[in-house]
């Protein structure tokens, strides 16, 4: 794929994924490459979200499943089993499609991470929620109003927020589901704006199904297709630009050009 | 229905008119050299009048190409395809031109009649618009190797065009009444070489248009 080994923050090998007796992904194989956006794209129920949810091992917590193969993160499969599944979504955070604030002033929302692993300062929390929410690029909306619940925020400021609440334990990886997908133009153009911004310091992957969006964040694109419409197998990954201006397999053709269906 | 019928339509569309300008430019040239070897200065003059048409098609197709790209995002092999009408009618734009500056020439010879007949030039004409005509069937079909192909006739174009400036120089020396009619035969000459050269960009963008990739025919 031509990203050098020690660029590499997750590889994924050989990852299959049941939910019983279905199986929702095969053999995925797909390196992701550290400090760059990569996004996801594949038709609805192709498993993108569930190969989110194998990257922070959160589909544990589904009854029923089974997992294959491996995910290797710092030199080490997540799936092994002394690493503490806790953790690891420390290292590797989550935002959502719905913006889901705790029911909280905006403060503790940022503070509830910090708090949790043990930061007990009071100085040191207000450190961490300005810095949080400056780099999610809410500090100056919300800087006079922190002990305003968080729902009196917009639906924008909401997501904002639960992005400042995932940088807030200092994570290394950032997984979003469809982050903007419920936002309306100019919130979700703030969210790109703020995810070009953070890459110096995450890896974000982001799954969409706005094309555009994934043509205009990420470096690198992968194109997950679905068999019978349940199944999903990579079918095509690389650099953003060759995916949309050049792809390899007609299969990706058809589907950024939107001929499918 | 079938997804994005209506963009697939759009896309057929352009391409059509696209054709449709390549034709008209051939007729332009056609028009042209039959004016010059019959020295016919209203046929002329229609060529120059007539070349309106191709700007505003060039016109008309970029617009039309720039409102396909906005509406519908166009990726991959469409956007290429796109990207390739809209340079393919610029190049066609410039090529129309050249057959206007051959219309202008000819209406510049004050003689009845040439010196010599215009073998040359006439081969390179018929070969100009061979090229051209195969160029467009290249495009409408996608077929890349049949537009890197046309080099080989360009060559031919360049070297007959190299023979014609010789002759018209050996010409200006030997007969200083030829002095005019060989200038603007060499104007004439030039003018072709270049139709010749657009087509082998045309043959560029289609090969890109194709493939994705940039290949340079006239290095
Ligand atoms: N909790 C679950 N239990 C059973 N099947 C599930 C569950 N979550 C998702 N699936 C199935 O797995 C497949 C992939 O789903 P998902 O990962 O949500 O796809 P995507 O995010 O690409 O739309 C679908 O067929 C879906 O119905
Ligand atoms: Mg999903």
């Amino acid at each position: 794929m031509g990203i050098a080994k020690n660029d590499i923050v997750l590889e994924i090998k050989n990852l299959n994924f049941y939910y019983g007796e279905l199986q929702a992904l095969i053999n995925i194989n797909l390196e992701i490459k550290r400090n760059t956006i990569t996004s996801i794209i594949g038709p609805s129920g192709c498993g993108k979200s569930t190969m989110l949810r194998c990257i922070n091992r959160m589909n544990e917590l589904i009854d029923d499943t089974r997992t294959e193969g491996e995910i290797f993160y710092d030199g080490r499969n997540i799936f092994d089993s002394d690493v503490d599944p806790v953790k690891l979504r420390r290292k590797i955070g989550m935002v959502f499609q719905q913006p889901n604030p705790f029911p909280k002033n905006i403060f503790d929302n940022v503070a509830y991470g910090p708090k949790m692993y043990g930061t007990r300062n009071r100085q040191k929390l207000r450190e961490i929620v300005e810095i949080s929410l400056k780099k999610a690029a809410l500090w100056d909306e919300v800087k006079d109003r922190l002990l305003d619940k968080s729902l009196s925020l917009s639906g924008g400021q909401q997501q904002r927020l639960c992005i400042a609440r995932t940088l807030a334990v200092e994570p290394d990886i950032i997984l979003m589901d469809e982050p903007a997908s419920s936002l309306d133009p100019i919130a979700t153009m703030r969210i790109e704006q703020l995810l070009r911004e953070v890459t110096d310091d995450y890896t974000i992957i982001i799954v969409t199904n706005n094309m555009q969006q994934a043509s205009r964040i990420s470096e690198y694109t992968a194109f997950i297709n679905a068999k019978e419409r349940r199944s999903g197998f990579l079918v095509e990954y690389g650099r953003t630009q060759d995916l949309f201006i050049k792809p390899q397999m007609k299969q990706t053709e058809d589907y950024i050009s939107g001929r499918f269906g | 229905m079938k997804p994005r019928e209506q963009y697939m339509e759009s896309l057929r569309q352009l391409k059509n008119e696209i054709m449709k300008m390549g034709i008209l430019v051939e007729e332009a040239l056609s028009k042209a050299m039959k004016a010059l070897t019959e020295l016919d200065s209203d046929l002329a003059e229609s060529v120059i009048t007539e070349d309106m048409m191709i700007n505003r098609m060039e016109i008309e197709i970029e617009d039309r190409s720039i409102a396909l790209i906005a509406t519908e995002q166009p990726v991959a092999g469409d956007l290429r395809h796109v990207i390739t009408g809209m340079r393919i009618v610029t190049q066609l734009e410039r090529m129309g031109d050249h057959a206007v500056h051959i219309a202008k020439s000819t209406l510049r010879f004050e003689c009845k009649a040439f010196k010599k007949p215009l073998i040359d030039i006439s081969k390179m004409a018929e070969l100009c618009i061979s090229m051209h005509r195969e160029v467009l069937s290249a495009f409408m079909d996608e077929d890349e190797i049949r537009a890197r192909n046309l080099v080989d006739l360009d060559d031919e174009v360049d070297s007959l065009h190299e023979k014609v400036q010789r002759d018209m120089f050996t010409g200006m020396v030997e007969d200083e009444s030829f002095l005019s009619q060989a200038l603007q035969l060499t104007y004439i000459s030039r003018y072709l070489e270049r139709f010749a050269d657009h087509i082998t960009n045309i043959s560029e963008w289609i090969i890109y248009g194709k493939t994705g990739n940039h290949v340079d025919l006239n290095g």
